[in-house]
């Protein structure tokens, strides 16, 4: 029974990793056609402001980790938006080279600035024991943090203004300039929002994972698959593409090897994107968010 | 690359050093010597103290004058962590370069990338990095330790203190593997049992399902055989999940990364580890050269590591050989070495085994504790026993192998 | 390439240059130009396949470690001869055979195919990186996970003289320049010509009665095989293969050879592969600039101000002139258009 429970908290927590380090990916897919291949960096970005934070500037982790890498992360990605993306709207695969680009140059700039050395810090949350096994409180934090993502993320796209002019901007941008709206900007500020959601989630990772300017790669391919086999609809299709693949990586982890849980992982969404070509929400949740 | 303020601190004091030499030295009139260590990539943490190490070792003994009269030039290259960049560079400076002796390799896949090349090339190598044994090849002598040196005598003292039932964690290569059956050997030995082995890939960083996996399964101790930057985040998970001080951690490769600079003390106090060489030896010798090393690079030196010291170790057997030789052509050297060279190191004596082409040392069981190891039982003039069970050089001098410990 | 007489002198001049270039520079600098023509017949798999029949390929370092691997584990079990080099050359044509029989006749297009792709050698990668044990061996070849094949049996020329420094080099060009002859004879048959038809509309070919899935299943292939061609020289080339030449790392190189060079051209990857590894090497020497950050610029640069890279540019260049000389403008002759995409 101990050992179920703890299986069930660490399938939630893989689950809870995923969304964070993919849901700012799925926005920006979902929202704009725009495939970020500088994602990863982005996550790398956040946990670079939250170990520094900590470390150097002697600020409070949290503050660090839910404030300072979203804003300065965020901020990053808005300057990008500017300089490279917002030239290649409608050009699908060349966003995705260019950003490829710019995440090959945003690792070789930090290798430069920090040095190519595993960096970190630790949780100050206590152990949590269940029977006689215990895990590590972060993993709780983590769970948490996913769920109110999802939860804001939803109300953001259904109840505000800002939603419902994105939303309506992903299905006819044409239309959206006419009313008057500003296609451009709702795209930049969706990228943006997008980079801090993924500052977010490297912030939110570093108390459990070593930073390395090259750690985003093993981030990108994982978010990237995540995302395409979720579909276009941003937050059921990456419920659900999380809740599969987190539950698989976590079980055939437990009954295997980490890798063969990297490898269950990635010959599953091969085998969704065959089936499902337009990810899941192409063919279920129809008309969600 | 980047060039942080240490490394250039050291290449600046190190220019110093060599200023101080007699410049009686025309160009074509230098000893060439390679280093080929990681100083980038995950596993800079090992490498960085070895190349800067073979730095020191180099300007030490030109500014005592050379080798037979020439000043020694260190040509260094940073293969990046990638076994890709070992097999280009061993061939781009046995080719071009033309030393007389390569120092090169921190993992052992690394080492079997660069040990056929060098040997094909007539290029003589040294492996200084401790390891898993076995290695039989007339061409590398390998100055570390191996598993009888270290891993027994830290299996014993773990089990005479904890229990019978081990749990191994280990790097998924070669010296993971290999290791791996030495702890489980050297377990069963003392009639105990190894309740689980598992081994993680150099880039997995997350262990939580291998945490709850040992938790379950309750052993008296966990036995570490991992490496590099990413599996340090084993020790801070284990911290994290409660289990520092419930569950006994032994490992021969923590500290050898600077993991308990690196890392908080409260996440690793207590662990125990099994090494040749401590920066807080005592004796004169390892005094003076603490001392020295410091003025080249600097107070704040993180730590002397072990793999640094075998480097620096293995600099000093080949310069005592080039000396008894008179010159450096490869096989007079070799056969120098062969003739049982000895030094007075500052791990204390250490003496080629010229059967094996590995070495006799002292170890060291230590305590982790606080940003230093604490010297808990010291044993003299361990021989390479797993190795010359198998391997006999004197005998066999065209041997040209690895070879594995049977189960 | 409208010119037979200027192809003919062009390829007898890069023949002789080539044979020559041994002389005049250090063996270790032979050494270096080996693995820089390895790597263009690498670039030119991807300038055929991506460049001129449209498949958009982010995982293509698969095949060439696939290459890598099958010559390396068969030379380790048959020696190295010319069973080790078809091998290298059918198992990666193969698995691109049943990978794009997978996909084409999925009917799964453009970015999919990308994901995909980047997805399979991401398996790979993984998968070889984790077979260390002694228990993973292909008959006598231990795969070795990590630690990679080390000691590879290297080839000899067939009257079993062992293959120098400079052999290497003289039989790197020689498969370079046979693979470009090849893809550019297959282009001119009418298969290659529905090949591009297919990149320049996929619909209107398919509407036309040609059996798209098939000629991609074709195309995708044959760069498999060319791909792992490459593979097998580069296992020669070290006499070792490692897991790292299935990785992003690899594959985002391949990309931005092409990418530089042009997509549509041939010659033009090839060239700036070759110039792009030398720069590479001329920046790794130094420490101040990361090589990665360079190249990255480069990517993004080219996609944004020249994303039909280098070689129409410098093709344009005659014309300009020429039409500066005459004195007055002329219009840009239409080239080897690249595949530009135009979808969302």
């Amino acid at each position: 029974m101990d050992f179920a429970s703890i299986l069930a908290i660490e399938i939630l927590g893989s689950i809870a990793i995923l969304v964070l380090i993919s849901i700012g990916l799925a926005v920006v897919f979902g929202m704009m056609k725009v495939i970020n291949m500088a994602h990863g960096e982005f996550i790398m970005l956040g946990g670079y402001v939250t170990i520094f934070g900590t470390t150097h500037a002697g600020l409070n982790i949290w503050f660090c980790i839910l404030v300072l890498s979203p804003l300065i992360v965020g901020l990053v990605g808005l300057v990008l938006e500017w300089l490279v993306v917002r030239h290649l709207y409608g050009r699908m695969i060349d966003t995705m080279l260019a950003t490829w680009g710019l995440s090959l140059a945003i690792v070789g700039l930090m290798t430069m600035l920090v040095g190519n050395t595993t960096t970190g810090i630790s949780t100050p949350l206590p152990s949590v024991a269940i029977g006689k096994f215990s895990t590590s409180g972060h993993v709780f934090f983590l769970i948490a943090l996913a769920t109110f993502v999802i939860i804001a993320l939803a109300c953001l796209f259904k109840f505000t203004t800002f939603g419902l002019t994105a939303r309506a901007t992903t299905q006819d941008a044409n239309m959206v300039a006419n009313l008057g709206g500003n296609p451009r900007r709702i795209y930049a500020v969706t990228f943006g929002l997008g980079a801090a959601l993924a500052g977010l989630g490297g912030g939110a990772l570093a108390p459990i994972i070593g930073v390395i300017p090259t750690i985003g790669i093993t981030y990108i391919a994982k978010a990237f698959i995540t995302v395409i086999s979720g579909g276009a609809t941003v937050i059921a299709g990456n419920l659900a593409a999380t809740s599969l693949f987190g539950t698989i990586n976590q079980l055939f982890t437990y009954w295997y090897t980490p890798i063969i849980g990297e490898v269950a992982l990635l010959v599953c969404a091969v085998i969704l994107i065959r089936l499902l070509p337009q990810g899941i929400t192409g063919r279920f949740f129809k008309g969600t968010i | 690359m980047a060039l942080n303020r240490r490394q250039l601190l050291g290449t600046a004091a190190a220019a110093a050093a060599m200023t101080q030499v007699p410049r009686a030295y025309a160009q074509s009139d230098s000893i060439v010597v390679s280093s080929i260590y990681d100083q980038s990539g995950g596993l800079d943490v090992y490498g960085k103290p070895v190349a800067d190490l073979v730095r020191f070792a180099v300007a030490e003994q030109n500014a005592k004058g050379g080798l037979l009269g020439k000043e020694i030039v260190l040509k260094e290259y940073d293969p990046q962590s990638n076994n890709q960049l070992y097999a280009q560079f061993a061939k781009r400076t046995a080719l071009a370069d033309k030393p007389a002796a390569v120092f090169a390799g921190i993992t052992s896949s690394s080492r079997e990338v660069v040990r056929p090349i060098l040997r094909q090339a007539k290029t003589l190598y040294f492996y200084t990095t401790q390891y898993e044994g076995g290695v039989c090849d007339r061409n590398i002598f390998c100055t570390g330790v191996t598993p009888a040196q270290t891993v027994q005598k830290l299996v014993n003292h773990t089990m005479a203190k904890t229990g019978k039932k081990a749990y191994i964690v280990a790097a998924d290569y070669n010296y993971g593997q290999i290791t791996a059956d030495w702890v489980k050997k050297f377990t069963l030995d003392n009639g105990g049992e190894v309740l689980n082995t598992e081994f993680f890939p150099l880039d997995v960083a997350d262990f939580g399902s291998s945490i709850s996996k040992i938790q379950a399964a309750n052993p008296d101790f966990v036995y570490s055989a991992l490496v590099g930057g990413a599996h340090m985040s084993f020790y801070r998970q284990w911290k994290a999940a409660g289990m520092l001080g419930k569950i006994q951690l032994s490992s021969t490769t923590f500290a050898g990364g600077n993991e308990h600079i690196a890392l908080p003390a409260e996440e690793y106090n207590g662990h125990w580890i099994c090494q040749n060489y401590l920066q807080e030896l005592p004796g004169e010798r390892n005094k003076k050269l603490v001392a020295d090393f410091h003025k080249m690079f600097g107070e704040d030196y993180p730590y002397i590591t072990e793999l640094g010291m075998g480097a620096y170790q293995a600099f000093l057997l080949w310069a005592a050989a080039v000396e008894k030789a008179g010159t450096v052509d490869r096989m007079a050297v070799i056969e120098a070495l062969e003739t049982g060279i000895s030094v007075d190191a500052p791990s204390g004596r250490v003496t080629v085994d010229p059967a094996t082409h590995h070495t006799i040392v002292d170890v060291h069981v230590s305590e982790a504790r606080d940003k230093q190891l604490n010297l808990i039982e010291k044993f003299e003039q361990q021989p390479p026993a797993d190795t010359s069970a198998v391997c006999d050089l004197i005998n066999n001098p065209d041997d040209n192998q690895q070879y594995v410990i049977e189960l | 390439m409208k010119n037979p007489v200027l192809n003919i002198s062009s390829l007898v001049g890069v023949i002789v240059l080539a044979f020559a270039i041994p002389y005049f520079v250090e063996a270790f600098t032979v050494l270096n130009f080996t693995v820089y023509i390895i790597m263009a017949i690498l670039s030119l798999s991807l300038a055929f396949v991506w460049g001129m029949g449209g498949i958009m390929v982010l995982g293509h370092s698969a095949f060439f470690g696939l290459g890598a691997y099958a010559y390396a584990i068969a030379a380790v079990n048959f020696g190295p001869g010319w069973e080790a080099v078809t091998l290298s050359m059918l198992v990666p044509a193969t698995f691109a055979a049943l990978l794009g029989y997978f996909m084409f006749y999925g009917r799964i297009s453009d970015i999919y195919v990308g994901v995909i792709t980047l997805a399979v050698t991401l398996i790979l990668f993984n998968l070889i990186n984790s077979t260390s044990g002694p228990q993973y061996k292909i008959g006598s070849a231990p795969i070795g996970g990590y630690n990679g094949i080390t000691a590879v049996p290297t080839l000899s020329w067939p009257n079993g003289n062992f293959i120098d420094i400079n052999g290497m080099f003289y039989l790197s060009v020689g498969l370079l320049i046979l693979s470009y002859l090849f893809i550019r004879y297959y282009l001119s048959t009418r298969y290659g010509k529905v090949t591009v038809a297919i990149r320049e509309n996929e619909r209107r070919a398919e509407l036309l009665g040609y059996n798209v899935a098939q000629s991609k299943l074709i195309t995708f292939s044959i760069g498999g095989a060319i791909a792992g061609l490459a593979g097998c020289m580069f296992a020669n080339w070290g006499s070792f293969v490692g897991p790292t030449i299935f990785g992003l790392v690899q594959s985002a190189q391949i990309i931005i050879w092409v990418i530089v060079g042009g997509r549509g051209t041939l010659i033009g990857p090839i060239l700036s592969c070759i110039a792009i590894q030398w720069m590479t090497t001329q920046l790794g020497m130094q420490q101040v600039v990361n090589v990665g950050f360079v190249l990255g610029i480069v990517l993004t640069i080219f996609v944004l101000l020249v994303p039909s890279g280098l070689a129409p540019l410098l093709a344009k260049i005659p014309n300009v002139v020429r039409s500066r000389l005459n004195g007055k403008p002329k219009e840009d002759v239409a080239l080897g258009s690249p595949a530009e995409e135009g979808q969302t």
